[in-house]
Order: structure tokens, then C-alpha cells, then sequence
């Protein structure tokens, strides 16, 4: 039996379980439903029900990825310097460090989300603090800052890990080259470490933007349903408002904004090292 | 290799006995979330050995939605009055048959046997009632409230929870605002959107929930919030300071009645109909008032209020109340309009 | 001295991250031992919630769903993932790389797109074959979304094996299939296990996916979105506390037995 044959259950799966669902996506964007129950095909008008609704979608769409380019940058802020401690040689040694930090990602996101809840509100821990300290009570949940936090919170290790993995195999004898070459640390930083970590950022940052960009439970939990974010809108066409043809055409539409900014970033990595980014 | 397949053979077949399986007469129960005494469901499998799967659902439109296009099946159902007569229309549910359900017959209040849904109750039998009005913090809020008024005063600054259920809060502003509750003017209609968008703008609204708020309002984490008069009373039961009230605005509001139906593709009739007329009997509707707090229609009940509920708006809205409370009614073909300005708002 | 000052700063930074990501899991795993039912309020402690936790029959079938789910799950992904390895590492170039290609469909493809085509797909085959859409669709699509999980985890180790140890296996009378399992299973094991490791991560946190191909039955993720829009009561705390302490043994133990780096 040649090997190449083993593919073939996988290859069966994939095709049934991934590019079929697709096709269904496809075919109930370009159709929608009459009163009757059938379904007509009407070409572009779902798409182009994205652009109405006075510019409602448009704006949710908008917010949506304001919200995940702040959560991507804030987590890239933070995020990067705390991979940079711990691959040093500071900390290198403390493997449980890194366990600490990775934990979180293995607890359920909803239950911790769900925790930050308990944190948030207006009789909250962190209000309970604020005003036995005298102050003023906060008004934390049900904001936009709300759902960033939550989304940070929940992303965070996501864009610490690939670029801890990178800082930590980068060979430290180029480093040690520079230094001996007379290159203040800042420097070597600027010129050596960052760009050969480029990898590690940009699978960080894809981790991280894709997901935040398609979230509806955090809004849900975080923003009191305030807002709606594309992932909300996505997720009422299907569930309650029973307009699957729209759904699709929004998922379509949504999904090919984020496999382009995917693109345009990996091609970004792909000329500065010269090396396909790894996922991990 | 030979483990291999074995060990494909167990998970095939883990996966297809985990895939469906029924054994004893399984009646599905599609109901409310916290719209029930669950412990009334085992006493009913107790009583007749029918198995009870229930399975919850959040909004009404949700389950409109599951039921019309999901592979499951249920065999009853709990829609609420605007949904129900979309359902008759369309033929989804079977007719009740009395001589099966004579608790049914006999002890349901003879107010709702002429409702506009479904006159007679020949397709559903009357579950729960209320109206909908405003929760609201006697600590918090200056003089009682009467008015839907209170809702877009702006020295509340985050201090209202509106209601994030698109008929029930756009169809009680086009009654604040003097039309019809089942409106599709799309003038009227747009009124409600501008209205409901400057209250957002002007940071009086903390959120647009559902359920949460009943856990909310006990925690004091705001002034008033849109609510059902169950979820109101289901508050102020674990309210123990007992500052909260509710009130049915002067301008008016809507009352609703959540029955009880069989779908039509059901194939346990019979033990649906003893399910409904367990449902009927005078202790279980006592059990499942006691645990939920909303209206029941089960004249047993209602005689049996203790005094302090009797009074209480929420529970016993009486007739001068009710005169101001209109019914939704179905307008699933219209939906459109407001589906548009609700994204508008909720945006 | 100076290389102290950053070594605290660096630390406290770190301590700082810390802080952050706990804070909340500090909060419930405190809370999940309050006497009264507040999420904020203290009002004494006790281990009540825990011995209602066991009492909570929504809870334990969600706890029993998503466990039974995640081991069929990945026993399937593994199996189909690394023969699919396997396969692309002995095919030519062009359909290696087309299937390759299409496995990283379900990596980039936002969850809730996946979870909505495969809600329609279900649905339209609902037409036809009566499958409800249940624990086996959740268990289908798991695997879906598992699979190239696993199938990545398994390559590199595939491309750093030596070819020759499976041709001189054959060579010496070995039978293909025996060869497989003697050989290159054992040389590539470090990958399936690190697959299988993922793909139950995958699945035990899934949340979106699981959402939208099933209609009743419920995983954790599911029971504590609709409960936390109803405002449940601590023991689902008490929950997220054992499973914490759990994560928290496993990775020790794990951590003490081979590099944290291999898993990644």
C-alpha cells in the first residue's frame, strides 16, 4: 500500500467538513428567502445590504476592528517586553514563570470572562476597593473599555507565546556578534533582536486580531449589550432574527477582509527575514 | 494494526450511541430559561414514568428559529402569545384534546378562554401571565414611578436597563408614544428608533439585557430596568432590604399569556397531554408559581394568595391595570422595519 | 548593581503581567468560597458551593459532554491527522501542497464562520438523513477544526526523520504497514503528542463552534455563557477553581517531566 494513500481519510474529511460548509456560506450569500420558503438567487443584493441600513453595519464593522487594531497594539505594548524578560537571561532558568503565565490560556475563556464580570461592576471588587479608599464609584462594565479589557485580558498570551518561542531560540552568538562589534544594547535591540523576531510578532498578532475582530461573548458579558459588534450582528442573523442568506454575506464579507490584512502582513514578514512565519 | 482498528471501532461506535438514543417514552420540552420548578418535572416522571428532556431556550424568536429550521424534536412547546399565532397559522401545532387534560378544562380561569391568539384555547392551554413595567430602587429613585417618562430622565446617567427583546421594548414605546402596540408605520416606527437612540446618547441607558437584570437590580446596580411582571416579582422575592417596586406606566404597557402547545411532528401525544394536565393541577401550578413568581392562570392559585401578593401589582395586576395593556400580535411578515431600526439602536 | 536594578525591573514587570492575568481567577477561585451569593459581597466562608456543584445536574452533564467530546475528539483528529502526515509526506508536491493549503482553511477561518457553515451544512443534511443537530455534530465538528492541528504538529517531525531508517526496514523484510508502526510512529511520536495535547486544548475551551452545531446539548462553555446572562449563583466558581487547581497540577507535572519548549 503506498503511503501517500494514508492522506486520503484526512483528505476526504477536509474536503467534506471544510470547503462543502463553505460552499453552503457561499450559496445562502448570493440567495435569499422569500415569505414562501424558497429560496432566490439574488446575486450581490445581500453584499450589498452590508452597505445599508444607513450605514449601521458599515459602523459596527468599523468598531469592530477599531477594537481589535487597539487590543492587537496593546497587547504587542505589553506583551513584548514581558517575552523579552523572560527569555532573557534573568529568567530564563524560572520555567515555572512561563507555566504561570500560559495557565490562564488553558482555563476556560468564558469562565474567565465571566470572572472579570465579578470585577467590573458597579458593586464590583475593583469599585468595592475604589470607594473604601474614598473615591468615587466607577463606571467600569458595559463600556467599550470593558470589552477591550476583556479581550486583552483573554488575548494576551496568545501574543506573548510565539514570541517568547522566537526570542528564546534566536541565536544568542548573533547578539553576542553585535555586541562585540561595539553596539550599545539599545542598539542591538533595535537592529538585531526586534527584526529577528518579526516571525514571532506577526504570529502573534494574526493570534490575536483575527479572533478579536469575530468576538461576541465578550461583548455580550462585558458590554451589557450595549454595542453590537460584527460578531453579535453575525450571530442574531442566525440565531434570532432567522435572516441566514444576510449571516452568510456578512461572514463572507468578514472573512475576506481578515484573510487580505492576513496576507499583507505575512508578506510583510516574508521580505524583511526571508523566512515563512511558523505558527507557533 | 489490529489496534488501530479496534480502536476506530470503539470511537465509531461511542460516537453513533452518543449520536441518538432514545429509550423509555421521552417527552422534549422546549420552555424559558428559569421558567419552571425543575423538581415539578421529576415528580411528573415519578407519577407516570415518562422521561422529561427539557431544553431552554433565551428568546422567543430563538426558539421560533430552532423550531422551524433545527433536525430536533420537541413535543411541547412555551411560546408566547405573538408566537403562538404565527404557529397556528402556519399549522405547526396539534389541537388539544380536553377529555385528556380535564385540569385543564376545569381549573384555568374563565378570563382567558376568549384570548385574541388562539380563542377557545383550542391549540394551547394557558401557562403563565403578565405585563410588562418598570423595576425600579425606591433608594434610588425620588417619588414612585408612573410614567414612562422616568425611563428618559437624565439625572439617571447610567442608571436604566432597557430591555434587550426587540418587540417588547419597541412595541412599549409605541404606546408611550400614543400609537398602536403592533404598529409597522414606518413613521411611528422611526420615532421609537430616534427616541431610544437619543436616550442611549444622552448616557442614561447602562445596558440592553435580558435575564441578567433580575440578578442586577437585587445587586443595586441601577435606578430601574424594562421588565416581565414575573421577573420583577422573581426580584423583589430575593430583594431582602425590600426596596424594590414595580409599577405599570399610566400610559400603558402590554399584558401576555405563555402557553403551553403541541407541535404538529410530535409522536407522544398522549404523554403530552398528560404533561399539560399534570401542569394544571392545583399543587404543581402552586409549586411552579412559588418558584417562578409569574401570574398563573389557575383559579386555585389565585384564591390562595397570601394578602401581600394579592396587592402587589406585579402578581395581581387587577382590571384597572389591565384595561391599559394591549396584546402583541403576530407580525412575522413585517418584521423587516423593525428588525432595520433595532440594529439601529442596539448599534 | 546596575544589572540588579533591571533584573527587579524586569521582575516587577513580569509580577506586574501576573497580576493582571489573575486578578480575575484570584476573584472567583475567593469567591467560590463565599458563604453568601453575591459575585462582589463577602459574607463568610464556606464550601457550600462546592457541594452543590455536584448537585447541579446542568452542570455535570455540560462537565460530562465536553470531556466526552474532547477524548473522542482527539482520538479521531490524531488518527486522521497523522496518517494524514503521513500521506502528504510521502506524496508529490502538488497535492501535497494543495492539502496542506486547505489545512490551514479551518486555522484561519474565524470561529464563528466555521460554526455557522457547518450550522448550515448540518442543517441542509437534516433535510435528507435524520441527524439532529446534537453531540455527534459537536464530536464532527471538533475533529474538523482538531485535525490540522495535529496534522502541523506531526510534519516537522516528519521532515526531520531520516527516510533511510523506513527504507532499511523494508529492505530487511519488513512489511510496510509493520514498518509504519516499528519505525516511523516512534521517530514522529513527540509530534502526535504534542497534537493530541492541542487538540484537546481545542476542544476543551471551545466555545463558538460548539455554540452554533448544537441545539440542546450543552458543553462547559455553552452552560456558562447562558448562565452568566442569567446571573448564576457561585458554583460555577467552585468549578473554575477545581478545574484551575487541575490545569495547574497537570502543567506541573508535565513541566517536571520533559521541557515546557517541546509542547510550545
Amino acid at each position: 500500500m503506498k503511503r501517500s494513500y494514508f492522506s486520503a481519510p484526512y483528505a476526504v474529511w477536509m474536503v467534506v467538513f471544510t470547503i462543502f460548509p463553505i460552499v453552503f456560506v457561499g450559496l445562502y450569500a448570493i440567495t435569499t428567502r422569500r415569505a414562501d420558503g424558497n429560496d432566490l438567487y439574488t446575486g450581490l443584493a445581500n453584499i450589498g445590504n452590508i452597505f445599508g441600513n444607513e450605514g449601521t453595519y458599515m459602523k459596527v464593522l468599523w468598531r469592530s476592528l477599531s477594537l481589535a487594531l487597539q487590543c492587537t497594539a496593546i497587547c504587542l505594548l505589553l506583551g513584548y517586553p514581558c517575552a523579552y524578560f523572560l527569555a532573557s537571561k534573568d529568567f530564563a532558568k524560572h520555567k515555572t514563570l512561563y507555566v504561570l503565565i500560559l495557565l490562564p490560556m488553558w482555563m476556560n475563556f468564558l469562565l474567565r470572562t465571566y470572572a472579570s464580570m465579578g470585577l467590573l461592576e458597579r458593586n464590583g471588587v475593583i469599585n468595592s476597593i475604589v470607594t473604601a479608599l474614598g473615591f468615587k464609584r466607577l463606571e467600569l462594565i458595559g463600556t467599550q473599555g470593558a470589552v477591550l479589557y476583556g479581550m486583552v485580558y483573554n488575548y494576551l498570551p496568545f501574543m506573548i507565546l510565539p514570541i517568547h518561542t522566537v526570542l528564546k531560540k534566536m541565536d544568542q552568538r548573533v547578539i553576542e556578534a553585535a555586541q562585540d562589534l561595539g553596539a550599545n544594547p539599545v542598539r542591538v535591540f533595535y537592529k538585531v533582536t526586534l527584526p529577528l523576531s518579526i516571525p514571532g510578532i506577526i504570529s502573534g498578532i494574526t493570534m490575536v486580531f483575527m479572533p478579536s475582530v469575530t468576538t461576541f461573548a465578550i461583548s455580550g458579558l462585558l458590554g451589557s449589550g450595549n454595542f453590537m459588534l460584527i460578531g453579535d450582528v453575525i450571530e442574531t442573523q442566525f440565531m434570532s432574527a432567522n435572516n441566514w442568506n444576510f449571516g452568510s454575506a456578512l461572514s463572507l464579507f468578514m472573512t475576506v477582509l481578515i484573510l487580505i490584512s492576513i496576507g499583507l502582513l505575512n508578506r510583510m514578514d516574508k521580505s524583511k527575514t526571508g523566512n515563512g512565519g511558523g505558527k507557533w | 494494526m489490529k489496534k488501530l482498528s479496534c480502536m476506530l471501532a470503539l470511537v465509531l461506535a461511542l460516537a453513533t450511541l452518543t449520536g441518538g438514543m432514545a429509550f423509555a417514552t421521552t417527552l422534549t420540552v422546549y420552555n424559558s430559561y428559569d421558567y419552571i420548578d425543575e423538581d415539578v418535572l421529576e415528580q411528573f416522571t415519578k407519577e407516570t414514568g415518562i422521561e422529561v428532556e427539557y431544553v431552554m431556550f433565551t428568546r422567543q424568536e430563538e426558539m421560533y428559529t430552532q423550531i422551524t429550521t433545527g433536525g430536533g424534536k420537541y413535543d411541547i412547546i412555551f411560546p408566547s402569545d405573538y408566537i403562538l399565532e404565527r404557529l397556528i397559522k402556519e399549522e405547526r401545532l396539534q389541537e388539544i384534546d380536553y377529555e385528556q387534560c380535564p385540569n385543564a378544562k376545569e381549573n384555568i380561569l374563565d378570563s382567558m378562554w376568549n384570548s385574541d391568539y388562539d380563542p377557545g384555547n383550542v391549540y394551547s392551554v394557558p401557562y403563565m401571565w403578565g405585563t410588562m413595567g418598570i423595576l425600579y430602587n425606591t433608594e434610588m429613585v425620588e417619588d414612585e414611578i408612573t410614567s414612562w417618562d422616568s425611563l428618559f430622565d437624565s439625572t439617571y446617567q447610567r442608571d436604566v436597563f432597557m430591555l434587550d427583546s426587540m418587540r417588547d421594548m419597541m412595541g412599549l414605546m409605541l404606546v408611550y408614544l400614543g400609537y398602536d402596540i403592533n404598529s409597522t408605520d414606518e413613521a411611528e416606527l422611526a420615532e421609537v428608533r430616534d427616541l431610544l437612540i437619543k436616550q442611549k446618547d444622552d448616557n442614561i441607558v447602562q445596558g440592553y439585557l435580558v435575564d441578567e437584570v433580575k440578578d442586577k437590580m437585587v445587586g443595586g446596580e441601577a435606578a430601574m430596568a424594562v421588565m416581565w411582571s414575573g421577573d420583577a416579582m422573581y426580584a423583589m422575592d430575593l430583594d431582602e432590604d425590600g426596596v424594590l417596586a414595580y409599577s405599570v406606566p399610566e400610559e400603558g404597557s402590554n399584558v401576555w399569556i405563555d402557553a403551553m402547545c403541541v407541535l404538529s411532528n410530535s409522536e407522544n401525544y398522549e404523554a403530552a397531554m398528560q404533561f399539560i394536565d399534570f401542569m394544571c393541577r392545583p399543587d404543581i401550578a402552586k409549586r411552579n408559581y412559588d418558584y417562578i413568581h409569574y401570574a398563573s392562570p389557575i383559579k386555585q392559585v389565585v384564591e390562595t394568595l397570601p394578602e401581600e401578593e394579592a396587592e402587589n401589582v406585579a402578581v395581581n395586576p387587577g382590571d384597572e391595570v389591565l384595561e391599559r395593556c394591549y396584546f402583541f400580535h403576530d407580525l412575522m411578515d413585517d418584521m423587516d422595519i423593525y428588525n432595520t431600526y433595532w440594529m439601529q439602536i442596539r448599534s | 548593581m546596575v544589572k540588579k536594578f533591571f533584573r527587579g525591573l524586569k521582575g516587577s514587570y513580569i509580577a506586574l503581567i501576573l497580576l493582571f492575568l489573575y486578578s480575575p481567577i484570584a476573584v472567583m477561585i475567593a469567591f467560590s468560597f463565599n458563604a453568601g451569593k453575591s459575585r462582589a459581597k463577602w459574607e463568610g466562608f464556606s464550601f457550600k458551593w462546592y457541594a452543590e456543584l455536584f448537585n447541579n445536574s446542568a452542570i455535570m452533564e455540560a462537565l460530562k459532554v465536553t470531556l466526552i467530546v474532547a477524548a473522542i475528539a482527539t482520538v479521531v483528529s490524531v488518527i486522521l491527522g497523522t496518517l494524514g502526515a503521513i500521506g502528504i509526506h510521502a506524496s508529490r508536491k502538488g497535492y501535497a501542497t494543495t492539502l496542506l493549503n486547505l489545512s490551514y482553511l479551518p486555522m484561519t477561518m474565524p470561529d464563528i464562520v466555521t460554526g455557522v457553515s457547518l450550522m448550515m451544512m448540518f442543517g441542509f443534511v437534516a433535510g435528507f438523513v435524520k441527524i439532529e443537530r446534537g453531540m455527534f455534530t459537536m464530536i464532527l465538528a471538533h475533529i474538523t477544526f482538531d485535525t490540522p492541528y495535529v496534522l502541523f504538529s506531526v510534519m516537522p517531525k516528519l521532515k526531520q526523520m531520516d527516510p533511510n531508517t523506513y527504507e532499511a526496514a523494508l529492505d530487511l523484510g519488513c512489511k510496510p504497514m509493520k514498518a509504519l508502526w516499528k519505525v516511523i510512529i516512534p521517530e514522529i511520536s513527540p509530534g502526535i503528542i504534542t497534537g493530541a495535547l492541542l487538540a484537546l486544548t481545542m476542544s476543551l475551551d471551545d466555545f463558538v463552534i460548539s455554540y452554533f452545531t448544537t441545539e440542546k446539548t450543552q458543553n462547559l462553555s455553552i452552560l456558562v455563557y447562558s448562565a452568566a446572562k442569567r446571573g448564576v449563583k457561585p458554583d460555577i466558581y467552585a468549578l473554575s477553581t477545581i478545574m484551575f487547581l487541575t490545569v495547574l497540577a497537570l502543567l506541573i507535572i508535565v513541566n517536571k517531566r520533559s521541557t515546557l519548549e517541546d509542547i510550545g
